[in-house]
């Protein structure tokens, strides 16, 4: 049987290296193309009628004035008369003219009567919402809490909490569908290449409309983020199917970034009242929480509480808030962005009551971290992320931060995700020229899927990294998982390491007799087919390849155990200065230390984290989906009001992946979620560090700020 | 959006002859950065854009024995990187520096910078300029306004005017010429924003057939000490959520004429009169900024959820005035 093993850290040329992502020049030069960049012979462009009201039935829908409009060829009815729609921006009709303004302008002139109906768009406590909007998730007790508390020698109670926010992908959802014949064409933004035909097929299905899954060609070759929000085919997506059926032509249909921030994405909310006690040395023994939140009309599983530390004694009680805001979507690391808020905040509230230095307190409770050896994973972060912050001297105690108004403080958060690979499948093809070609039907969101793919196919081969061409995007390569929960990099390394040494077996059979030995004699290196121990005997890659004759040879392999792990830690630190006059936040240094296993390539592992901790200081102090009861709407559906970070909010930023001795053994694991849990916690932390109060609701605006400050100022909880 | 007719005059006259007399029947469009935004969003509809930025006179700057003149087609960046606007104005500069995007500097032109319309979201998402409801309420009032003013808000206005420059500009003791069919005339900048008072009117002097074409700053402000602070959450592209301009005649370390002009906290720029006359025959140091701070904000009415400009108001007038004597402690 094959040996697939990684190489060991003395036998990778590229492993484990800082390549520079394969795609970075098409990318930045322009020439890459999104779905929104396609455009096709006779394309008409789709528009959509959505829904004013958070909540109304449909009573009639009248098209015909918008139908006779110039240039309008077709109409598809997404909500028909009589049903309900249950939030604000809820397709009901897609309209395709023969440009983008007619689309609009048709759209617009469909008429639609509704009957509004009562609607609950804003996530109050569940008292307030009612129980016709409640629905109670988890009500867990572990061991005695009541008996806990009383042993605890130090209580810190706390109100914790974090708003819905959305993906606000940048290329916006939406695809180009074209039929020719049976065939249906979909250039689609989507995170699931290989399982988007099912999509359709099922969704088309519903409209009436057969096609074969063999006949559906889904191709994506490059896209402008997901984060878990583009996994469906979604209603505009089957819409513009059908509106290309209807029209016999192909149908653009992006949404409008007011409409991606109503209805493309959200993250689930969560507020939580918690209690936590401990005994006077820090040892954890009790915890107590009362946790809401809304995903929208439907829930978005329980959150569980407390994070990462198994407290002896336990009670937890969560319900899901049902509202009209729009379904909430898997937002990069479902649930632990939340769970890491809250319980790593009222931890480090814990902390400070006991006057403990906030990594003393979580270090004094590894003990409590259940999953084998990482306790010894944290311990080695804790130790580097201090390092990288200077924490020990940075560090004060909570509101020892000096005269005037600007203060610093130092925050700590702590995380862990499993990041197993998906089910992949993957062909490596060498071709007797020698060029390597890589296929699967994976798709690579901006993570550098494509970069890795080309690395563990060159390490395999022993070739430079431009040898290899990888042809992914499309689903007529072998199936490859949904790029979601971090799975796709040992999803697609493990399977092209097991493809590239199928092919290369195939490969070192036809070539060992002219080198005098066995194939499990030869290796590939450097360009070369070399007998093992002996450089001198071998021949170049070109040559060995002209001895396989005229067909090329391949070689296929799928995920593998062998090759993976689950599980990883992850720990930041967080210095942001506060003007306590205007309750602005800075981030000052953003310290992100991360272990993933085995890394492929540094550089775009380093990138994911970059990125993450970007996207998680753009949560702790700006984003919001404000939802405004009165009207039922979103009010903040663009760019201006929906706050994200600039580069100039983002201060320092410092990644350290965690590899070498004790993490590259465990083979890879996944990357894309971890790093994006803990900024909310360690930037709020800091925070409460820095002005000697907690500010219990993220996004940390000067509002809130100010808000916390004028408790302290009454006399409030410090 | 909908379809609307371009138009592009050489002259003054020519332009005037193109606008109508209802706001829907053209508008007036320069660097198109508020107005091409306002008509995508279908919260305005024009039969026809007018560009003014092909007549002549309207994009320079000049001194006159009246004071300095700049021209409405003036960009952002012109006059942030003038070098007289630099030295005497410094409060200008401020305010530029405070549109945090090249693309915005180099497009958006001084008479847009006076003339864009508010950006309080229930206007903007379709409710009409003073968001009422059906029964004539304000949704701003019962509803998300954490953004929207704390002065001037008796009246059904709550929405917050929105540009930096234009309390840097009655700081300034400015002026306004607007040319309209029956000729041009000269308007006080604080005279120019108003407070609408029903449904229809708008938040500024101008009749839907006039053009702003020039600003003025008188000769007798220069030499005054000016600056203005904003708090903005953003070091990016945002909205400060407050500012404050103010304009010092000095004389030694004593303020001989003061006057402070608060923005982003009323539907037009809002003026603090009375912190102002306090600080005449005073020095300014941290504590009399701070308590012309407290003068500036008393009066203010906020709304459920915006109690907290009350305080950036009161800070931005504290850290505009020690702007204006040369001390940036924050």
């Amino acid at each position: 049987m094959a040996d697939y093993h990684w190489p060991p850290a003395n036998r990778r040329a590229l492993i484990g290296k800082r390549e520079k992502r394969i795609d970075g020049p098409v990318k930045s030069s322009g020439r890459a193309k999104y779905s929104y960049d396609i455009n096709r012979p006779g394309m008409l462009w789709g528009k959509m009628a959505t829904s004013p009201y958070a909540h109304a039935k449909v009573t009639r829908i009248d098209t015909s004035a918008a139908e006779a409009m110039p240039g309008v060829k077709g109409v598809v009815t997404i909500v028909p008369e009589g049903q309900e729609v249950l939030w604000a921006g809820q397709e009901i009709v897609a309209i395709a003219a023969d440009s983008e303004e007619r689309a609009e302008a048709a759209a617009d002139a469909i008429k639609i009567d509704y009957e509004p109906l009562p609607y609950l768009v804003t996530d109050a406590d569940p008292e307030h919402a009612g129980a016709e909007h409640s629905k109670q998730l988890e009500a867990r007790v572990t061991g005695n809490p009541d008996q806990g508390f009383q042993q605890a020698e130090v209580i810190s109670e706390g109100h914790y909490g974090l708003p819905v926010i959305t993906h606000c992908c940048l290329e916006t959802h939406g695809q180009v569908t074209e039929w020719n014949g049976d065939d249906l064409t979909v250039w689609s933004t989507t995170q699931n290449v290989s399982g988007m035909a099912g999509e359709y097929v099922d969704g088309l299905k519903q409209q009436g409309i057969t096609v074969a899954a063999n006949n559906v060609h889904v191709i994506s070759h490059y896209m402008g983020g997901g984060f878990g929000s583009k996994f469906a085919a979604d209603t505009w997506g089957i819409a513009c199917a059908q509106l290309s059926k209807k029209t016999g032509r192909p149908v653009k249909m992006m949404l409008e970034r007011d409409h991606e921030l109503m209805v493309a994405g959200a993250r689930p909310s969560m507020h939580a009242h918690v209690k936590v006690g401990a005994k006077r040395d820090g040892t954890l023994v009790a915890w107590d929480s009362e946790s809401w939140g809304t995903g929208g009309p439907s829930d978005a599983g329980a959150p569980r509480l407390p994070y990462i530390f198994e407290v002896p004694n336990v009670r937890a009680r969560h319900t899901a808030i049902l509202t009209n805001i729009g379904p909430a979507r898997a937002w990069r690391a479902p649930n632990h962005p939340q769970m890491a808020l809250i319980s790593n905040a009222a931890m480090e509230d814990l902390a400070a009551k006991l006057n403990m230095d906030p990594v003393d307190f979580m270090l004094k409770n590894m003990n409590l971290v259940t999953a084998p050896d990482r306790a010894k994973t944290y311990q080695e972060e804790f130790a580097k992320a201090s390092e990288l912050m200077d924490w020990k001297s940075k560090w004060h105690p909570r509101g020892k931060s000096g005269a005037g108004p600007l203060k610093r403080g130092l925050g700590v958060s702590l995380h862990t995700w499993g990041g197993r690979g998906n089910l992949s499948n993957c062909l490596v093809t060498i071709h007797p020229d020698g060029s390597v070609e890589t296929s699967l039907g994976s798709q690579d969101l901006g993570t550098g899927t494509r970069t890795v793919i080309a690395i563990v196919t060159a390490e395999t081969l022993g070739l430079p990294l431009e040898a290899v061409k990888v042809n992914i995007g499309e689903n007529k390569y072998p199936p490859a998982g949904a790029s979601g929960g971090s799975t796709t990099v040992s999803g697609v390394s493990t399977s092209t390491r097991r493809a590239a040494t199928e092919a290369l077996n195939s490969l070192l059979a036809k070539v060992a007799p002219s080198l005098g030995a066995t194939p499990d004699q030869l290796e590939a290196w450097g360009g070369k087919i070399q007998v093992k121990g002996n450089a001198a005997k071998s021949i170049s890659w070109k040559q060995a390849c002209a001895k396989m004759g005229a067909s090329s040879i391949s070689g296929t392999g799928k995920t593998s155990n062998d090759l993976m792990s689950s599980g990883v830690g992850g720990v930041q630190m967080s210095e942001v200065e506060v003007d306590t006059e205007t309750g602005i936040v800075k981030i000052i240094k953003h310290v992100s230390v991360q272990d993933c296993g085995l890394v492929i390539d540094v550089r775009t592992a380093e990138s994911q984290v970059y990125g993450a901790a970007i996207m998680g200081i753009t949560y702790a102090l700006f984003e919001e989906k404000i939802m405004d009861q009165v009207t039922g709407r979103c009010l903040n559906p663009n760019m201006e009001f929906y706050k994200l970070a600039s580069i100039a909010d983002i201060g320092e930023i410092v990644v350290h992946m965690m590899t070498g001795p004790g993490y590259d053994e465990r083979g890879t694991i996944g990357l894309g979620e971890p790093p994006v849990i803990s900024p909310g916690a360690a930037i709020s932390n800091a925070v409460a560090n820095a002005i000697g109060v907690r500010v219990p609701e993220l996004p940390l605006t000067p509002d809130r700020v100010l808000a916390a400050l004028g408790t302290l100022e009454k006399g409030g909880v410090a | 959006m909908d379809a609307f007719e371009y138009a592009k005059p050489s002259s003054l006259k020519e332009a005037l002859g193109l606008l109508g007399s209802d706001w829907d029947d053209a508008s007036v469009f320069a660097g198109g950065t508020d107005l091409i935004s306002l008509l995508k969003d279908d919260v305005v509809d024009t039969k026809r854009l007018v560009n003014i930025k092909g007549i002549a006179g309207l994009n320079r700057v000049h001194e006159s024995a009246e004071g300095v003149h700049i021209g409405a087609a003036v960009t952002v960046e012109e006059l942030f990187s003038n070098r007289m606007i630099r030295e005497q104005f410094p409060a200008i500069i401020d305010a530029a520096e405070g549109i945090r995007s090249p693309q915005l500097h180099n497009m958006s032109t001084v008479g847009g910078w006076l003339c864009q319309r508010p950006r309080c979201w229930y206007y903007r998402n379709g409710f009409g300029l003073l968001a009422l409801d059906k029964d004539g309420q304000s949704l701003v009032t019962q509803g998300d306004n954490r953004y929207h003013a704390i002065f001037g808000n008796s009246g059904p206005a709550k929405f917050i005017s929105p540009s930096s420059f234009g309390p840097v500009l009655i700081a300034l003791g400015g002026e306004m010429r607007i040319e309209g069919p029956k000729g041009a005339r000269d308007v006080a900048a604080a005279d120019f924003f108003v407070i609408p008072q029903k449904q229809g009117e708008r938040e500024h002097a101008l009749a839907p057939n006039e053009i702003v074409t020039e600003i003025t700053i008188p000769a007798a402000s220069r030499g005054m000490r000016n600056a203005l602070y904003e708090v903005r959450p953003k070091e990016g592209l945002d909205w400060p959520l407050t500012t404050a301009a103010v304009a010092l005649r000095m004389r030694g370390d004593t303020v001989e004429r003061a006057r402070i002009v608060l923005g982003h906290v009323a539907p037009k720029p809002w003026p603090a009169e009375d912190a102002a006359k306090w600080l005449v025959g005073k020095t300014i140091n941290e504590e009399n900024a701070a308590k012309a701070g407290d003068a500036a904000v008393q009066g203010a009415t906020p709304l459920s959820r915006n109690g907290y400009k009350v305080q950036l108001a009161r800070v931005s007038v504290k850290r505009a005035l020690l702007a204006a004597v040369g001390e940036r402690r924050v």
